[in-house]
This record gives structure tokens, sequence and C-alpha cells, in this order.
């Protein structure tokens, strides 16, 4: 497979990692070598992405306006993160800017530049954008701020030490000064520095601030663009008509009916299904409405939810691959006084984001461009390249604001973005297309978070210490047969499949992970928090049970079992304190707490119960601490903590999607219920500080509601609940 | 077919078909965009926007039914309301990926030119018609009180230099 093989050319930045992780830890100022890219050839055209022929691009992240604007590149999708305001919080603070003069624009699709130094392709995933960037955007902007300077210098001819630079101002004592605008074309001219010094993070002033005002712009007002809403002349509508099971394709077709409609233009097959193409929205589906299709059903899956659980369970009674093994089971549980046992049962999840799938591509003889809210340009390019048979950099793309995503738009077959290129293609006519799905093709689709089952059994010596702890974790592989598995599997392991149950925070003397990797026709994918959000369920909510078992607190049950890592005690003290743990079950008050580290961030949470009637419950309140090293925007991080917290509790209180005989039964928010408003408990947020090196906000805090929740109902009922999501009616 | 309707003030002909959704004839006969897609079947609220100044889902409503009617979208959004909504959304940064906040916005408006001091209980009957997956409800919460006070506040205010001038 042509991807399969461009994608094995990724380099990922080992070396470069470390010495990240080396300099952040330092803390003070330094100087550094840097070889930071220059500005791109797309910069430098003036037509392209709305870069005016009065800015000068300084370096690949930074381009200056004559009207002093300071426009960033962001090189990771925004679609609610944050990205925007954090990276660009953190080039200007070396830079020296003013906070109003930033503006911030997506990067264009060029991994030699803008690669996520993590994985070495361009992309967004595993909570990186900040990880990744945090070094990088410091050099970007320091450089910058040393072109200025050195302009400055040159135009006033000044020792470059007597210059001082504040606030996107440049003086000198002299009664000098001048705007970054004013000198931005002679600071374009300036070489690159070799070396840059880096601020004392005592000297932040923006970095760490709250308050900035957001950068992501157009978002209370309806002007921000997304893929939706982009106009091009001559644009056609597309919709599929996807085959309705899993596995079915095409047989035969029928487009007389909708080619008599007004408004449809062509109608024709792509691999993926039948394509309507009209000028308008409403007219294509009119068009996919009057298609008669005959589906080929010859492959589709037989068999749904209820019985690819029934295999689960089967497999589970035997051995898996081994993940984890540390001393001796075997002895441990000989040992123990109390064996406690549990199963949990995990559905498929739908990201289900607010925007459903959507492309707009356009063909020419010079390749393809696109636009679109796209998480990895580089996967991306390949994946089209490879479809239209041409090389990956003639395929450009063009990131747009997304409408969510939650790994969605990570897609390991890029599979939209592959299905707008080759309706393109396809068509007969010039014109551009923007591809359309509605909500029940996206919930069809599948790319679900997989199906598991866990099996665990650990024993418990007279003391209430584990001494024996075994999981068994069964289901499907998400990155098995793609680009990715080279790196994510190894000895038979699927590491998506068994993280946030390897490393755990508690020390344990006997250890064994299993993993029993399963076949299924449902593609999936990973889902905010990825492994983390069924593996933090099953080890949090059994270690409550334990502490039953042994009848300890779960709070000091926990804190008895922790490891070395005392970062873990931190979150853990700082949730119990704020949400008063020891003391307050007043007014019928019901609590469940967690831990997790997922992505390098640690999360604690208290979920505090009501039970609104006899047998009745709903979540009030969630008290959360975080500790994601040093802090960028304390606002972000309390932001990423109550959506992470909200859509971690719609699959522990409402959401799953079953399959039945190949077909999704839950296709639009009538059925595929998500939390509202409603449902929406307070979320109170506190943050340990720390000046460990950043690490990401946008999935940690996912993983760790449902077993908070579940650890509160089952403290109240003492009725261990082995499926999700959780039934509040007990 | 020709229907005559007013969008955002302006009395506009709309060509197209009479079971054409409201949201469809903003978003590809007007190019209204700021209104979106998200369910077509009313059960998200991304595509809400004002019908003779009630909050409606636009993805179900047919241009027939709305001949006559007038429509405010998020980008014709004048009422003190939505102005005090649309501030109290930049002061509490409560949009994330931003899709459904046009939706929430309208949707807020609308509640607060009802209720002037809208209750918990007000807000989550008025706004759990409204999904947001990125879970921002909290702080839409806090923006709809938020607003609410602030327009409260200068009513008050206002009130208060009435009659300050009379005792003058």
């Amino acid at each position: 497979m042509q991807v399969l093989r461009a994608l094995k050319l990724y380099k990922s930045d080992l070396s470069r990692r470390d010495f990240i992780k080396k300099t952040v830890k330092l803390g003070a100022g330094l100087t550094l070598a840097v070889s930071l890219p220059s500005a791109p050839e797309a910069l430098l055209n003036p037509a392209f992405l709305g870069v005016s022929s009065a800015e000068n691009p300084i370096n690949a992240f930074v381009s200056i306006g004559l009207d002093n604007s300071v426009k960033v590149i962001i090189k990771h999708i925004d679609f609610g993160q944050g990205t925007f305001t954090g990276l660009a919080t953190i080039l200007a603070e070396e830079m020296d800017a003013a906070w109003d003069q930033i503006v911030c624009e997506f990067a264009p699709s060029d991994k030699t530049r803008y690669a996520n130094l993590l994985s070495g392709a361009q992309m967004t995933g595993g909570s990186t954008a900040i990880a990744n960037s945090y070094i990088q955007m410091r050099e970007a902007g320091a450089s910058a701020r040393q072109m200025l300077i050195d302009a400055a210098a040159a135009k006033w001819d000044v020792p470059r030490e007597q210059i001082i630079v504040k606030q996107g101002i440049l003086s000198h004592s002299n009664g000098l000064n001048a705007t970054f605008g004013e000198l931005s074309q002679l600071a374009a001219m300036q070489p690159l520095p070799e070396k840059v010094s880096l601020k004392d993070s005592g000297n932040f002033s923006l970095i760490g601030k709250a308050g900035l005002s957001r950068k992501d712009l157009g978002k209370s007002d309806g002007t921000a663009i997304f893929t939706q809403d982009f106009k091009m002349d001559g644009l056609m509508t597309a919709v599929v008509a996807h085959p309705p099971r899993f596995g079915a394709t095409v047989a035969s077709f029928d487009t007389k009916r909708a080619l008599g409609l007004p408004g449809v233009i062509e109608v024709v097959e792509i691999p993926s299904g039948v394509a309507v193409l009209a000028d308008t929205f409403w007219s294509a589906i009119g068009g996919r409405d009057a298609l008669d299709i005959d589906w080929d059903t010859s492959s589709a899956m037989e068999d749904g939810s209820v019985e690819l659980m029934r295999r689960y369970k089967e497999a589970a009674r035997g051995d898996g691959a081994i993940a984890k093994k540390i001393g001796d089971n075997l002895r441990g549980f000989a040992e123990a006084d109390i064996i406690v046992e549990a199963e949990y049962e995990f559905p498929f999840l739908a990201h289900a984001s607010m925007e459903p799938m959507n492309c707009v591509a356009r063909l020419s003889s010079e390749g393809i461009e696109m636009w679109y809210g796209c998480q990895g340009p580089t996967m991306d390019q390949y994946a089209v390249a490879s479809a239209l048979d041409i090389q990956p950099d003639k395929v450009k793309i063009n990131t747009l604001f997304a409408g969510g995503s939650f790994g969605r738009r990570a897609n390991k077959d890029s599979d939209f973005a592959v299905e707008a290129a080759l309706i393109a293609k396809t068509v007969k006519s010039d014109s551009p297309i923007k591809l359309v799905w509605t909500r029940e093709d996206d919930m069809r689709s599948g790319y679900f978070r997989p199906m598991y089952f866990h099996k665990m059994r650990a024993g418990l010596n007279a003391q209430g210490k584990i001494v024996a702890w075994e999981h068994k974790i069964i289901g499907q592989s998400i990155t098995s047969g793609t680009a990715f598995e080279a790196k994510a599997i190894k000895n038979g392991v699927d590491r998506s499949s068994v993280e946030g149950a390897l490393e755990l925070p508690y020390d344990f003397e006997n250890v064994s992970v299993q993993l029993k990797t399963m076949e299924a026709q449902v593609p999936v994918l990973w889902w905010r928090s990825v492994g983390s959000s069924h593996t933090a369920h099953a080890v949090e909510t059994f270690m409550d049970q334990l502490s039953h078992a042994a009848g300890l607190d779960p709070l000091q049950f926990r804190l008895m079992h922790l490891g070395d890592d005392q970062r873990f005690a931190g979150v853990l003290d700082l949730v119990a304190d704020k949400a008063d743990w020891n003391n307050d079950r007043s007014g019928g008050r019901i609590k469940g707490i967690a831990v997790h580290k997922s992505f390098g961030t640690y999360v604690a949470q208290v979920a505090d119960m009501e039970e609104t009637k006899a047998g009745k419950y709903c979540v009030k309140k969630v008290v959360c601490a975080v500790d994601c090293g040093l802090v960028i925007n304390p606002d972000i991080v309390k932001a990423q903590m109550e959506g992470g917290i909200g859509f971690g509790l719609s699959p522990t209180l409402m959401s799953a999607v079953t399959i039945e005989k190949g077909r999704v039964v839950e296709t639009n928010f009538d059925s595929h219920r998500v939390l509202r408003m409603k449902d929406m408990p307070n979320i109170e947020t506190h943050i340990v500080s720390s000046s460990e090196p950043p690490t990401g906000v946008g999935e940690p805090a996912t993983p760790v509601i449902s077993p908070a929740v579940a650890n509160a109902l089952f403290a109240k009922t003492q009725v261990v609940q082995s499926r999700l999501p959780l039934n509040l009616d007990v | 077919m020709a229907f005559d309707i007013t969008i955002n003030g302006k009395a506009q002909k709309v060509e197209a078909r009479p079971d054409t959704p409201l949201l469809w004839v903003l978003r590809d006969h007007m190019q209204l965009t700021g209104t979106k897609f998200g369910c077509g079947i009313a059960q998200c609220g991304a595509c809400t926007v004002h019908l003779d100044g009630k909050p409606v889902r636009s993805c179900v409503l047919p241009l027939r039914a709305i001949a006559g009617k007038e429509v405010v979208t998020i980008e014709g959004l004048q009422s003190k309301e939505g102005r005090a909504i649309q501030a109290a959304w930049e002061e509490l940064s409560v949009a994330q990926c931003g899709y459904c906040q046009s939706g929430q916005i309208m949707a807020a408006a609308a509640l607060l030119a009802d209720i002037q001091e809208p209750s918990d209980n007000d807000i989550d009957a008025a706004m759990s018609g409204n999904i947001c997956r990125c879970c921002t409800y909290q702080r839409v919460r806090h923006g709809i009180k938020s607003a609410s006070k602030k327009m409260n506040s200068k009513v008050a205010k206002s009130d208060a230099s009435i009659e300050g001038a009379q005792v003058v």
C-alpha cells in the first residue's frame, strides 16, 4: 500500500523530544542553537492564505504586517481546545509582542515546516499541541525578536544590547523608538539567528496569565468559517448514499429519477457509494432520496453488538497476549486473604461532533486543493495522493475551523477526505465540490471507539494491600492493518487498546495485563482519550470495589497503594481537600473519587451525586484537580476540564452505539442520546502549580469522570455496575 | 416558486422549492452561513433562528410555512438581549469549537427576551434543546446569568439616573 510505505518515512524526532524535556526542566533563561524553518513559499505568495503584500514573513511561524499586526502561524488545528490562543501566547511571550496585535492563521500543509515534533507528521492529536510546540514556539518568538533588534540596531546605528523590546515596541535610551510594524520589512531581511536566548520563566508576562482575550474569533457572531460555510464560485454540493450495512457495496443503481429533479447536476459511483451532485444541499438530498440502489450484501456484516460481546466474553476465558507482567500473580493470589473479581462491558461510542464530516475539493492539472477541518494534513495528503495516484505534494490542504472532532477527523483511512477527492475526480464537471454528510451519514460511518470487555481479578492480604492484579482486555484493535500498526503494535499488543491499564498510579507487587485482539467488521478509531476511555474506568472502579472489600476509605486505599510518582498524590490531595472528601456528606450527597494519568497529565475528580427521588440519582457537582505541568493559559485548562468531563459524562450516563446485523441503530440525536444542559453538573477545577514541562489538556479529563460517578453510586448502593452507560435509576 | 420573507429586517424574494427548510434557504440561497446544520431533525438546536421573535429550529421549518414572517439569524441579531449575550460569550470565552454557538446564542437571547432573570430551571428548559458536544454548558449558563445581571443593572442604573434628574 502506497500510504503505508509513505507513512513509514515519518521520522519521530526522539532526540529532539529528549532535548525538549531537558530544556524545559532547566526552567531558567538559556541560549539555544536553533534551526528554525524559514517562511514557506505559501506565506511569501500574497495570494495565499490571505497574506497581504504588506506582510513581512519573519520565519515559518510569524509574519509582521506594516499595520503592526503580528500574524502567528498555527500548525495545529483548533477545534475548540484553544491552540490558536495557546500557541500564540507562547510565541508572543518570547517576542515581547503586545497581545492585542496578535492574529492567528492555520499553517499550510507542509510537514517539512509544520510537523508535530512528537510524531514527525503534521497532525494534531494525543493532546500534544502545546507539549510539542512549547520550545519551538518560544524559539520562533525569540528569533523574531532578535531579528527586530538586529533591524533596529542597523537602522539606528546603535549597539543591539542597548535596545529594549516591550509590548511590541523597540526603544533606545537616546529616545528612538519604533513599532514591530515599522521595522518589519527590515527585520524580514535579517538572517535567521543561529542562536536565541529564551526568557527565564520568572519573567513571563503572558504565559500563565489569566484573562487573555481568545484568538479563535468569530464564534460569537457567526462569522467563523467552517467547511460548511466555505464559498467558492461554481461549488457543487455532493451528498453520498452509503451502504446501509458495514461491508455492503453498490450492486447496481438507477439514476433516472434523481437526474430528473431540478438542481441535480450529476450522479456518480465512487468506492464508498453513490454521490449526487447538485446546486444546493436540499436538491442533492432530494436527488439522493430518489436514487434506486441495489446493495450487494454478500460480504456485509451479519452480526452485531450482542453477538460480538458474547464472543468477547468467551475469549476472555483464555489467555491473551502479555501486555505487562510484574512479579508472580500465582504466588500473589495464593497469599491473598480475599480475592475480588469484576467484569466490565463497554459499548461502541460515536464521536458525534456537532459538525458532521465534510470537505471541499478542487481538482486541477496542478493536483488537488482541499479546504476542511483537517486534523492530520500529512496523513490525509498521502491517502488522497494514493487514491488519486498523484504525488503527496500535489495535495494542498487548507485547514479551516472544525466543529469538533474528538478523534474523528484524524482518520486512519482519511475516509471523508478521500471520498471528497474521489468525487472531484469522478465528476465530469470541472467544478469544485463540497461533500456534505448528514448526521445519519456521520453516525452510520462507524469509526467508533471499539467495544471492549474487561475481566479483572485481584487479591488483598490481611492488611488490605493488593498482592495480585490481573487485568484482561478484549476488543478490536484500532491500529491493526493501518500505517500506524508498526509503531503501535508490539508482540501482539496494540498499545492503544491497553494504555491506561499499564502505567498504573499504583505500585503492585504482582501484575498481569493481557490483551486479546478480536476481529470485527466495524470500523474503529481513537476517541477522546483513546485507551484510557475504558481502561481508566475498569481500573478505578475496581479499586473502589477492592477498597470496599478491604474496609478502607477509597482515598486512603489509593494513597496507600501509590508508587513513587508524587504527582498522583498531588492531584488526589488537592481534589480531596477542595471537595471536602473527608467530611462533607451532608444533604444526602454521595461522593466518588477517581484518578488517572493520560498524555502526561494527571487528573483526579470527585463526583458529587444526589438522590433526587428514592433510587434515582443525578450528578450535581464535579471537583477536578489537574496537574499538566507549566500552565500556558489557566482559563483554557479549566475550559478543557469542564468540556472533557461533560464529554465523558455522555457515555457514563446515556450514550452508546449499538450494531444489529451490521447496521448502526442510533443514527441521530433522537436515539443517540448525549449530555444536554439539564444534565450538566457544576464543575470546579483546581490546577496544581508546577514548573514541569507543559502537557496536554484536551483529553485527560474525559476518562476520569465515569469511574468517579460509578464509585459514588457504588458507595451508596454497593451494587457493582458492570456495564456502561450506568443505570442511575437503581 | 417565489416566496416573500423578511430576513434580518430586509424583505427578500426567495426562489426555491416550497419544502426547502429555512436552514438551507439561509445557507444556500441567502449565503447566510452563521446558522449551522447539526442534525436535520430539530434535535440539536445548531440551526436556531428567531421567527417573529421566537426561537425555532430552522432545519425542519419549510419555506412555505414562513412566507410573510420575520426571520432573524445570528448575522442580524441586534436586540439588546442578543448583544448582551454575545458580550458575555466573549467575556467568559464560552465557545470551544464554536459550531453550535450561533444556535446557543439565538436560544439564549430569546430566553432573556422572555424572562429577564432566568432561574437555573428556566435555563435548563430553554437551553436543553441545544446540544454542545464540547459541553460548554457551564459557561453557557454563566453567560446567560451574566448577561441578565448586566442588562438588569443597566436598567436599574438608567432608572436611578432618571430619578436623580427628577430630584434636581
